[in-house]
């Protein structure tokens, strides 16, 4: 932060991301959420004597995945190590990791500040290890444990201290979780703890390249909690430095109540781990062809989707990145607009203001994920499709989305079966328009006698009497002809 | 016991019935109880020799049947209890089978019991547990070497044919030697590991105890081959020893380490090397010195590594899952009374040095220094390898020695690995075979050690050295 009494943080993020793999890291457990406690548990993760350890494939598929995804080098051979410490919902004594040979190191991504400008973050390094389980403390007399998170694989991604503010922070957490979910190896809920991050952030003067005394931030489960403590520490340590003082190096936890640092453990009690390389797991050798494979299934990365969406849709930015900040959106969007008859800009933004828009809040209502939806794609372009060629308004079109989202009737079905399509015959509306101005003779003389603001009293008769199916804009046309002939004799 | 084979044609003509088999097994163990050799004898055990004795007489029946086999109590077999001879796992039960005993029990072996051991297979002499110490049958005032203490006591009392055990620095190979059986270490990630209570994971493996080096060819194809449940094993399907045993030896050479030599040997152990490199030349192997410079450090680097491993294979033993646990106010309190009582001295002193030399400061000094030495060690065996053959060398530096001599004397009592834990450290085979025994009558032998995957060739050369010593001492 280049605050106005000249200081500058140096920020650096350690971000866990749980894996979205089917089963454990080491063993065949299923990974859900949110199940019986302690029932997905076998003799490998509850840490049974005996027991052996053996490496999900598919979490490593995930590791190059992300590994490419942010421009890392991918090792041939990493290493899988044992770090120890004693706690009761560690069941081995140890976590099985990565030290010294991670999977992936030195990466870059370019996140995107508010401004528009892009700015380069190194990656340091990302690894694999194992999750532990759980403890719930909130039993007065006793710890209970569930391991059933307990062996579920997460990926650690570690930046180098490239982060000069909060903002900066908070973007790369929004564009890491867009990648890991755009990746489909995360969830990225950082509320349920799929996505957690610690920081470190050192206060040095502006413009200065030494490195200060850093502190660590942990228990920052939300990216506003990211930033508040970010700004909060920031603040602390200029303070600290503002009288001369320097702040200690330790560890610290956000208490988001009382929205301030609270200190974890003194220094001295700064733990040994006593990493060495895990005896029962080889060494993770990856030959080219594994990664060539998870090359080739990569998807389109965040950002690339959304300037082809500004290219190729003629959207703004705003509406791009509202549109790509979910892959699951984004995939609907293309899938609405694949549909569509015509294909004009103009109906692309149609589209991407119904998907934004209408159809978002109708998924809100009835509590529907946008990758379960009650209405598909194509639904939705048929629908679209009516509204761009005139055969229904926009108010009707908005009924006939709920109408399908609650029967799963298709969209051009309701419109038939209810009559409800526009009256777009030129002949019956005019005769109708006739009936009009003969039943309002007093309204069309004042209109002729220069109160022009009489004409939305007859739009809005006819409207009445076609029960709001006549097409606004051939009411419009037919209505202005008509009483503009009348001017002409009139005069 | 003669041996198993030898039985089998009478086992399959139905004059010897599994049943009965178990039966004098059950009654040998009973007059044995003063070796303290089982920790638990399964009487049940009948019930799957009736059910063997129905499959030999409908013709089905597996490889090993009427094979009576003991466990060390560090293999795990569903349903039964598993202590480690340790206090820590104290009512444990095992939730499934290890991978080899699975194999065992599909080739329709039976197995009668769970033998004692060094607690945690830590120890050398039987004297380590927390059940109290193992006799060695052939003096009963002397150890019968350790860990695999009670499984080697049982096969050398004539109680089982077999018994499976663990060596991770000499455990299996050591006691064979003292109580004169045969004793098979297999390269590391020939056998399964699954389902081996964990001492020092890159050097623990499962090894058998037999009378025979046929016995130990059959027992050894049984339980060999890849698992997806050890990540370690060797994916190579392991090839069969059996087959070969008896095949013609052709042009083989026999190295024998200088370094071997070189040690403080007992004068009967020298005279035993003599007798088998006689037998050797005898067979038509060529001998000759070789040099692994490096074997002198096996002990430390040993040490060093299996302490290492085995400060953090030991660290799940808290008492919040399984096991003992002293309840207590709050969680650190738990673990250091549980583990404080659970664990018994030798375990102990092996779990702080470990965790020394991998403490951050040291870590560089002896953890990473010895796993370099290591990699020489292995380097050597490699280079030797392109040499000879086989090498040969004595198994312990004295025969069986007395009980309690040892037991205040740590340092000693680990130079009982001396020639043994460089197989383990190297991951190469090796196999303890008796030759003679001394002048009070007891056993001594010499070791045989391959290259990876040499157990076809190291088996033939057992044979034939044992057939050949066999009919020298008639
Ligand atoms: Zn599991």
């Amino acid at each position: 932060m280049n605050d106005s009494n000249g200081y500058e943080a140096v920020i650096g993020l350690e971000v866990h991301i749980q894996l979205t793999t089917r089963t454990k890291a080491f063993c065949g457990c299923s990974t859900r959420f949110g199940d019986a406690p302690n029932t997905n548990t076998c003799p490998v993760c509850l840490g049974y004597p005996g027991a052996l350890p053996v490496a999900n494939r598919e979490m490593i598929s995930m590791a190059i995945a992300l590994g490419l995804a942010t421009g890392c080098t991918i090792h041939h051979r990493s290493v899988f190590v044992r770090k120890h410490y004693f706690y009761p919902d560690l069941p081995k004594g140890y976590q099985i990791s990565q030290y010294e040979d991670p999977i992936c190191t030195d990466g870059t991504v370019d996140i995107e500040l508010d401004d528009g400008t892009r700015k380069p973050v190194r990656i340091r390094r990302i690894h694999i290890e194992e999750d532990a389980g759980k403890s719930l403390h909130d039993i007065a007399t006793e710890t209970l444990i569930d391991l059933n998170r307990c062996g579920v694989p997460l990926l650690e991604i570690v930046t180098e201290p490239d982060l000069r503010t909060p903002a900066e922070a908070h973007a790369f957490l929004v564009l890491l979780r867009k990648i890991v979910t755009y990746l489909e190896i995360c969830d990225g809920n950082m509320e349920e703890g799929s996505l957690r991050c610690d920081a470190n952030v050192s206060v040095r003067p502006a413009g200065s390249r030494e490195m200060r005394t850093k502190t660590e931030i942990k228990n920052l489960n939300s990216f506003r909690n990211v930033e508040r403590a970010l700004g909060y520490e920031i603040h602390r340590h200029a303070e600290l430095l503002r009288q001369g003082e320097s702040p200690e190096s330790e560890t610290l936890l956000w208490d988001a109540v009382r929205n301030l640092t609270v200190p974890l453990r003194g220094k001295e009690e700064s733990p040994d781990y006593r990493y060495f390389p895990e005896p029962d797991l080889p060494p993770v050798v990856l030959d080219d062809a594994w990664i060539e494979r998870v090359r080739a299934a990569l998807p389109e990365l965040p950002l690339a989707r959304r300037d082809r969406f500004i290219a190729n849709y003629g959207l703004s930015r705003y509406d791009a990145d509202i549109l790509t900040a979910e892959k699951p959106l984004a995939d609907f969007f293309e899938h609405t607009v694949a549909g569509l008859k015509r294909r004009l800009p103009e109906d692309f933004k149609t589209a991407c203001n119904w998907v934004t828009g209408d159809f978002t809040r109708m998924l809100r209502e009835r509590k529907r994920p946008i990758t379960d939806p009650p209405l598909s794609p194509a639904a939705l372009a048929e629908l679209l499709d009516m509204l761009i060629e005139g055969t229904i308004s926009g108010k009707m079109a908005k009924q006939i989305l709920e109408e399908a989202a609650d029967t799963g009737v298709h969209p051009r079905e309701i419109v038939g079966r209810s009559g409800a399509a526009q009256l777009t015959d030129e002949g019956f509306l005019s005769t109708l328009i006739d009936s009009v101005l003969r039943e309002n003779e007093p309204s069309v003389r004042k209109y002729l006698g220069g109160r022009e603001n009489v004409f939305g009293f007859f739009v809005g008769q006819v409207m009445k009497a076609t029960q709001g199916r006549a097409n606004p804009e051939l009411v419009n046309r037919i209505l202005r002809e008509k009483l503009d002939e009348r001017k002409k004799c009139h005069e | 016991m003669r041996g198993y084979i030898a039985l089998r044609p009478s086992l399959l003509s139905g004059e010897v019935r599994c049943e009965r088999l178990v039966g004098d097994a059950l009654d040998a163990a009973r007059r044995n109880r003063d070796l303290n050799a089982f920790l638990e004898v399964y009487e049940d055990a009948v019930e799957r020799a009736a059910r063997v004795d129905a499959k030999i007489a409908e013709g089905t029946a597996g490889p090993l049947a009427g094979m009576i086999v003991a466990l060390k109590d560090n293999l795990l077999m569903r349903g039964r209890k598993c202590t480690c001879a340790s206090r820590i796992l104290e009512g444990f039960e095992s939730l499934y089978d290890a991978t080899a005993v699975a194999r065992l029990l599909a080739a329709d072996a039976i197995v009668i019991g769970r033998t004692n051991m060094d607690e945690f297979a830590m120890g050398s002499s039987g004297e380590h547990s927390a059940f109290g110490p193992v006799l060695n049958p052939r003096d009963r005032r002397r150890v019968p070497g350790g860990s695999s203490s009670g499984a080697a006591a049982a096969v050398a009392a004539g109680i089982v044919h077999a018994a499976l055990g663990s060596d991770t620095g000499g455990s299996v190979r050591q006691p064979a030697a003292f109580t004169g059986i045969v004793g098979v270490k297999p390269g590391y990630g020939r056998i399964s590991r699954y389902g081996l209570v964990a001492f020092a994971s890159s050097l623990d493996q499962i090894g058998t105890l037999t009378t025979t080096v046929a016995d130990a060819a059959l027992l050894l194809d049984v339980i060999s081959g890849p698992d997806p449940f050890d990540a370690t094993t060797d994916p190579e399907p392991a090839t069969r020893v059996t087959d070969d045993l008896e095949r013609p030896l052709g042009a083989v050479r026999v190295g024998l380490p200088r370094e071997f030599i070189e040690e403080r040997l007992d004068e009967s152990v020298h005279e035993a090397l003599e007798r088998a490199k006689d037998a050797l030349r005898t067979i038509g192997t060529s001998i000759q010195v070789v040099s692994l410079p490096h074997l002198r450090y096996t002990i430390p680097v040993y040490t060093v590594v299996a302490m290492a491993e085995a400060s953090s294979n030991l660290a799940r033993y808290d008492g919040v899952r399984y096991g003992l646990r002293r309840t207590a106010a709050t969680h650190t309190e738990l673990y250091e009374r549980t583990r404080n009582e659970g664990f018994g001295p030798e375990v102990k002193r092996r779990i702080l040095v470990g965790t020394y030399v991998l403490s951050a400061g040291y870590v560089d000094a002896y953890y990473r220094k010895a796993q370099q030495v290591r990699a020489l060690i292995a380097r050597e065996f490699t280079d030797a390898f392109r040499t000879v053959d086989i090498l040969l060398g004595p198994t312990t530096p004295s025969p069986a020695f007395f009980r309690g001599e040892r037991l205040h004397d740590p340092l000693t009592m680990y130079l009982s690995d001396v020639f043994t834990a460089s197989a383990n450290l190297a991951g190469v085979p090796a196999m303890h075979l008796p030759v003679m025994d001394d002048l009070e009558g007891l056993p001594i032998g010499v070791q045989l050690f391959a290259p990876m995957r040499g157990e076809g060739l190291m088996f033939r050369v057992a044979s034939a050295l044992e057939r050949t010593l066999r009919q020298s001492g008639r």
